[in-house]
């Protein structure tokens, strides 16, 4: 069995997997040094471009990103709290350069798909052989009457982690003592499902030890939300929910929480049954795409289609849109999720540089929530692709939420965990 | 058989994983999804998720199979380990066992860390070589600090089970100093991630 050299092995192997490759994506014959352009400095992007170079470095990548630095939405709720600086969420891309990844600050502008180059606001121009577009969510501001971007600006979203972050915060510490914040949580599909139920417990967090007497409201389009019994559990425990004396109170669909319009001169929401009025307003807007996903035609409807075994648009070849802008189904909008795609499309890129079909597969999901100084909740999920319906199932059995009658020691520890989950995504994605 | 014919057959069965096996992701694709909690490759930049880095295979092994089946407290390692298969978590040990050790500095207490030394060396020392440094019984030196304190408070409360006599050795210590043991034998292992980072990884 010995008579064959390794060599050989390899470039036999190689040649058949080759012939695989090429009828599988004619056309595609690669340069020495295949470029790969990366558009946006998120999870998703960040990730892939590191894991391109660890993969295959001869592959040059290019990274292009709006801002000059990254500041995670992820762990930002800790901000309102007080538990944590913006300063603590925001990082350079010096890692990634270490890297090897060509970092362009500059906004694109569009995909000129035809010429496979991406086209910037200055004026520049970067051809690819494959592209990975990664521009997380934009808002859709016609949603809620009277609220717009300009609106945003005393109104937060707070939605992207940054000076609105720091609006919201200020307004939450200078409201009166027994004053009222209202959060409209938005309509399925978002980024950070759990998001805005943690929100009202950080901010309940800061209420409990400075303005006892504050109340936080939460409007919902929706009647269900993620981990709605641990929510509900933690928020009991901590702030008083279900009694008459709760901090947090929460107005579903049903109850009539859909709100309709906003009057930002006196702060009052109409939702569909009643009015509301509170000293501090957080709206976040229903959500889409982000907008170089429609400047590029990669959307159907509001999100990117892509076939899930390399996150390829089904729309145009050689784009890879990646994290909360691609419709992933059923994985979350989340920073995992978007984490965990952009090494199964890196890894799917390098296959067909090389002439191979990609790998099967495999994602995983988790997601913590700080309820309180020891009080943390998960979600975790494995999947795998389900080619026939181009669907990411959880592996049946697997995943799932932390216990309802896990101890307190047991939701200590997961305040400890969500900070190194915190750590690494960002070490792996960038460092 | 010819030289042809030999080249031909191991390239077809090169081949074959793509359609006859087209089920499993590769190891290493399965270990990429670990990083966001355990770090790239298996090094955790903290505070309390562990290396798993270099980590002995059948440790790992055991690990995993312990969690998927709840015999080992976990907060979300039991939900996860049952999403894989025994080759699966084979192929992951093997991965993780491969990868670099890389430790960072933790801030410890130097009279803990000189009380830590003694009961290392004359209750732990035996089965944790070499300042707890990755082996057959897991890797202890500069791993990160409260995880070594979850571990050890589980065993300790009985939502562990001790490896072999390991629970004389803890009580020894413990009758012998305390309340200061334990914190002290975590400082010791927090303060040997220099130790550690000298070990080859296993190839």
């Amino acid at each position: 069995m010995s008579k064959i050299n390794r060599r050989d092995f390899i470039r036999v192997t190689a040649g058949a997997g080759l012939v695989g490759g090429t009828l599988g994506f004619p056309g595609l014959l690669m340069a020495a040094s295949p470029k790969v352009v990366v558009i946006g400095g998120g999870v998703g992007g960040c990730t892939a471009a590191k894991y391109l170079r660890k993969l295959d470095p001869k592959i040059e990548v290019t990274l292009i990103e709006t801002k000059k630095a990254y500041t995670s939405c992820f762990m930002s709720n800790e901000v309102l709290s007080g538990d944590r600086t913006l300063e603590s969420l925001t990082f350079d891309y010096e890692g990634l350069k270490r890297h090897g990844v060509n970092i362009v600050i500059d906004r694109v502008t569009a995909i000129d798909l035809a010429m496979k180059s991406v086209a910037t606001e200055s004026g520049e121009s970067f051809n690819y052989d494959a592209c990975v577009v990664s521009p997380g969510v934009d808002f859709k501001w016609d949603a809620i009457e009277g609220y717009d971007a300009e609106v945003a600006e005393t109104i937060p979203h707070a939605w992207f982690a940054g000076p609105q972050t720091m609006t919201l915060r200020k307004q939450i510490e200078s409201m009166p003592e027994g004053g009222k914040v209202i959060i409209v949580a938005p309509p399925n599909p978002y980024k950070c499902p759990p998001g805005p139920y943690e929100r009202a417990a950080q901010i309940a967090m800061y209420c409990k030890h400075h303005k006892p007497r504050a109340k936080i409201l939460i409007l919902d389009p929706k009647d269900r939300f993620s981990k709605q019994g641990l929510f509900r559990q933690g928020w009991s425990k901590l702030y008083g929910f279900g009694t008459d004396d709760s901090m947090i109170e929460w107005v579903g669909a049903a109850g009539g929480g859909t709100v309709e319009e906003l009057d930002p001169s006196t702060r009052t929401l109409q939702a569909e049954v009643e009015e509301f009025q509170a000293d501090v307003i957080n709206i976040i807007p229903p959500q889409k795409a982000g907008k170089v996903a429609f400047a590029s035609d990669l959307v159907e409807g509001d999100w990117c289609p892509v076939d899930k075994l390399t996150f390829e648009s089904t729309r145009h070849p050689n784009v890879f849109v990646l994290g909360d802008a691609s419709s992933a189904a059923k994985m979350p909008k989340s920073a995992y999720a978007a984490n965990s795609q952009a090494k199964v499309a890196a890894a799917a890129i390098v296959a067909r540089f090389n002439g191979q079909d990609p790998g099967e597969p495999t994602f995983v999901n988790t997601c913590y929530s700080i309820l309180g100084e020891a009080h943390g909740i998960s979600v975790a999920a494995v999947y795998s692709l389900d080619r026939e319906a181009n669907t990411i199932m959880p592996i049946k059995g697997s995943g799932g939420l932390s216990p309802m009658d896990a101890s307190e020691e047991q939701r200590k520890r997961e305040v400890s965990y969500a900070h190194s989950w915190f750590k690494n995504v960002i070490d792996d994605m960038m460092g | 058989m010819s030289r042809e014919r030999h080249i031909i057959i191991l390239a077809l069965l090169a081949l074959l994983p793509i359609t006859a096996l087209a089920e499993s992701p590769t190891a290493a694709a399965l270990s990429y999804t670990c990083a966001g909690c355990h770090g790239t490759d298996g090094s955790s930049v903290g505070p309390s998720s562990p290396s798993i880095a270099g980590m002995d295979p059948e440790i790992f092994i055991d690990a995993m199979q312990d969690y998927k089946v709840d015999k080992r407290n976990a907060t979300i390692m039991n939900r996860i380990a049952k999403a894989y298969s025994d080759e699966q978590i084979k192929g992951m040990a093997w991965y993780f066992a491969k990868q670099k050790l890389e430790l960072l500095p933790q801030s410890t207490d130097t009279q803990l860390v000189e009380l830590g030394t003694t009961l290392h060396d004359k209750y732990c020392e035996k089965c944790h070589e070499e300042g707890g440094r990755s082996g057959d019984t897991g890797t202890l030196a500069g791993q990160w600090m409260p995880y070594l304190d979850y571990a050890m408070e589980d065993f300790i409360a009985g939502r562990r089970d001790y490896p072999r006599k390991m629970k004389r050795k803890v009580d020894a210590a413990i009758k012998a100093e305390g309340e200061q043991a334990m914190p002290a034998l975590i400082h010791y292992y927090g303060s040997q991630h220099n130790s550690a980072q000298k070990e080859a990884s296993h190839e």
